[in-house]
């Protein structure tokens, strides 16, 4: 039985947030889910697939974030207990569906996990949801641990269905990814199975209907403030005449600071975990006798701005402080020492610091980026392309593995926007400056939203060359399906769809299909495809080399450089850059625990100087 | 009990994920308070991997800059790297075994020499423990369980609130039956090489 199926209710699990936002959902009789995959969302969505059978309730990787809201939200409406999950910037492409479904409501239980990352470890942006929430007037909760990513998923579900409203529930990466004990819950049995009751005066969104629903919204959002006034997730303590108000993981770090400072006596805080909408009584409470108050959230004033507001209009004067005190910012996350700095200054105390070493004499440290793997197709594709292209055609790049092609030697990176707006950008960019345009895109972010840029592009007339770039799998998040995927590797409930047929049947009249092993083969259709006058489509189609060598062990030879052959061009490290080069002295070599046998550098090397190892030879 | 924080830092798919997982399990065993974090979305793909252990009742797992009252490296230049959390008063546990960046081979910086940067770990930090951890593994025939081998390390620097047997008891518990014989001789493999250099 795996772990987080557990039926021993009390049971403690050191467990990552995003799988205790999955035994959650599980633990309130989750029936359906519908997820796209985005750091650092992902893991709920991996576990929910992964458990989906044993656990006896219904999850599918969805197309995008808005249909797989719009999927929940069908599913909650019909009276089954429902949940998306998805990156922050996911909510952007799902916010149409958000707004409406506020006023439409739901029946049964609806929670949308939104994952936002502060920092931009793997992001285009540190938008901050909480303005998406109360935009929409859904009810938001923040947790704090992974024991209340688990406890508000669950109550989620409960807190929807009393509202007859989605539920937010919100985290950010280090809450998302880090780690902690959790005691679980009892498992209420899965409910897969609902029923529609028609009712369209309730939900269609027609004009005649829009402003019943918009009051009836508001008069939701009046009894979901009152919950939020008497709910255990916002709370005060300690005590003194300083106050700090809180919410996420930014409350971790002002807990911390003021243990480790000894100013419980001093400064009380109000810990903040239900947010939207707001405890506008117990703010004001607490901001009675204090002479100060520091608002202290990672992103943007949120609360900075809303606890100003009720100030104002409770005739409360004292100094309410936030962004721009003792350095705190609106970019990027916090951390416990700033924090620190922060409630130290606050409190008019000293905050010594441990020593900090002195770091003199460090030599500058050779970068590790992330790369592109040994044997990526992206890698070739690249190659390939900029051969054919030369340097001074426009690359619009998309989100993805390939990404990475932004890193040198490729620059395959002009543009890099959101998801789809290699396609849709390289419209625009090609129709007015007349320059070479040539966009990438994988074929999971192509169904995903670059079919809508290409439908225009077809429409329209525009004249740019899209490479798709086909693995076949969500690569770049962890590998999950994709609509292009390998029928072979498909499960019993997905219908893989053949993008060659899509892409023509879009009316795109050049489409070709390449394999980018075949470097030169691949030079020479890129080249044809930049000689057409008109939109035309190149699918360079390769399996991901990292997901398959997971399914099959790799039994190709690997290779190695005939040092009695090479002439040191370098054209397999500084062009081609696979990492499973490195240099000896002035030898290049090839470590063989990198390689993976796909010969592609075999092509690139001018004296034809890369040959298999053989069985025999050792490196 | 006072806080203790401990920072692992290696490459993508050397098992520092599990290394410090498994770190936490034996406190959740041994009944000390023990909040983590780890960083996700780059390790398949050669990038630096980074995780955290806090022992003793914080509520973040995240370490700031001079924090670190333990780093483990699984790879001598991210101990470069990842000095900066450290203080005078740190301890590392480190293995030397260098996996050399691609940024060395493009020609755009030099991996510093192995002896230097020994040298300056060792004059910048209390007290250090240098193992070769995949030699160690490989010895017990064990490629894979370089992770363990520095667990065992870590120990041997001493003044951790777990004790060896509650590792033990988190590797029986929380890894692959299969690999379980494997696993403990590498944990026994750091715990003596470590002992040694302390």
């Amino acid at each position: 039985m795996p772990e987080l199926l557990s039926k021993t209710e009390g049971e403690v699990l050191l467990l990552l947030g995003n799988d205790a936002v999955a035994r959650g959902a599980i633990e309130a009789g989750l029936g359906f889910a519908s997820c796209y995959p985005g750091t650092p969302s992902s893991e709920v969505s991996n576990q929910l697939y992964a458990l989906q059978e044993a656990g006896g309730f219904y999850m599918e990787f969805a197309i995008n974030e808005k249909v797989a809201l719009e999927a929940a939200g069908g599913a909650a409406l019909a009276g089954v207990r429902s949940l998306t999950a998805m990156k922050h910037v996911g909510l952007n492409v799902a916010a149409d569906p958000l707004m409406t479904l506020a006023y439409v409501g739901v029946r049964a239980g609806l929670v949308i996990y939104d994952a936002d990352d502060p920092g931009m470890f793997s992001s285009q942006n540190e938008q901050d949801n909480r303005y998406l929430a109360r935009l929409a007037g859904l009810p938001l909760l923040e947790p704090r641990d992974s024991q209340e990513m688990k406890d508000m998923t669950a109550e989620a579900f409960a807190l929807s269905e009393q509202l007859g409203l989605p539920v937010m529930v919100r985290s950010t990466t280090r809450l998302a990814h880090g780690r902690g004990p959790v005691k679980l819950g009892a498992l209420a049995p899965a409910s897969p199975r609902g029923h529609f009751t028609k009712s369209p005066r309730e939900l269609v969104a027609l004009p005649a209907n829009t402003p019943a629903m918009h009051r009836r919204l508001l008069a939701k959002q009046e009894t979901a403030r009152r919950l939020s006034e008497h709910s255990p997730h916002n709370r005060s303590t300690g005590r003194g005449e300083l106050g700090i108000i809180t919410s996420g993981m930014a409350a971790n770090y002002a807990l911390d600071a003021i243990a480790d400072l000894g100013l419980a006596d001093r400064v009380a805080v109000l810990n903040l975990g239900f947010t939207h909408p707001l405890p506008k009584e117990k703010i004001v409470a607490f901001l009675e006798g204090k002479t100060r108050v520091l608002v202290i959230e990672e992103l943007e004033p949120y609360l900075e701005e809303a606890v100003k507001a009720l100030a104002q209009a409770a005739g409360q004067t004292l100094p309410v402080l936030g962004k721009g005190f003792a350095g705190l910012s609106r970019c990027l996350e916090y951390d416990p020492l700033s924090v620190r700095a922060a409630v130290a200054q606050l409190a008019g105390v000293a905050a010594p610091l441990p020593g900090p070493l002195d770091l003199a004499g460090l030599p500058e440290l050779p970068k590790r980026p992330p790369n592109l793997c040994p044997g990526c197709p992206h890698r070739m594709t690249y190659y390939a392309v900029k051969r054919a292209a030369g340097p001074e055609a426009v690359f619009p790049n998309d989100i993805g593995c390939y990404t990475l092609g932004f890193f040198p030697p490729f620059g395959a990176a002009d543009l890099g926007l959101c998801m789809g707006a290699s396609v849709s950008a390289s419209a625009g960019m090609s129709r007015v400056s007349g320059q070479r345009v040539v966009a990438f895109i994988g074929d999971s972010t192509f169904f995903h939203s670059g079919l809508t840029g290409l439908a225009h592009a077809v429409f329209n007339n525009h004249k740019f060359t899209l490479v798709i770039l086909d693995n076949g799998i969500t690569a770049m998040t962890g590998h999950q399906p994709s609509a292009a995927m390998n029928p072979a590797l498909a499960d019993h409930h997905q219908t893989p769809i053949d993008l060659e047929a899509v892409v023509r049947a879009l009316g795109v009249k050049f489409v070709k299909v390449v394999r980018p092993t075949n470097l030169a083969k691949t030079e020479k259709e890129v080249a044809e495809a930049l000689a057409y006058d008109g939109l035309a489509v190149l699918i360079s189609r390769e399996p991901c080399p990292l997901h398959a060598g997971r399914k099959k062990e790799n039994k190709r030879p690997r290779f190695t450089v005939d040092q009695s052959r090479c002439r040191r061009h370098r054209v397999c490290v500084e062009q081609f850059a696979c990492p499973a080069f490195y240099l000896a002295g002035e030898e290049v070599r090839i470590a063989p625990d990198m390689c993976i046998g796909c010969a592609a550098c075999v092509q690139v090397c001018p004296e034809g100087a890369i040959r298999p190892l053989r069985a025999t030879e050792g490196e | 009990m006072s806080v203790i924080r401990i920072y692992f830092t290696g490459v993508g798919g050397q098992g520092n994920l599990l290394a410090s997982k498994l770190l936490g399990e034996a406190a959740l065993l041994a009944g000390v308070p023990v909040v983590l974090g780890e960083t996700h979305g780059m390790a398949q793909r050669g990038g630096v991997v980074e995780s955290t252990v806090v022992l003793g009742g914080a509520r973040s797992a995240t370490i700031s800059d001079g924090q670190a009252d333990y780093l483990v490296a699984f790879e001598p230049l991210e101990a470069l790297r990842a000095l900066a959390k450290c203080n005078p008063a740190s301890r590392l546990a480190v293995s030397t075994s260098p996996i050399v960046p691609f940024t060395v081979a493009l020609r755009q910086a030099e991996y510093p020499g192995p002896e230097t940067t020994l040298a300056y770990l060792r004059a910048k930090l209390a007290r250090v423990v240098a193992l070769d951890a995949q030699a160690e593994a490989l010895a017990v025939g064990h490629p894979r369980g370089a992770n363990l081998v520095l667990l065992g390390a870590l120990l041997a620097l001493g003044g951790l609130p777990v004790e060896q047997e509650h590792l033990r008891q988190a590797v029986a518990r929380k890894t692959k039956p299969a690999f379980l014989a494997a696993n403990l001789a590498c944990l026994e493999r750091g715990l003596a090489a470590g002992g040694r250099c302390v």
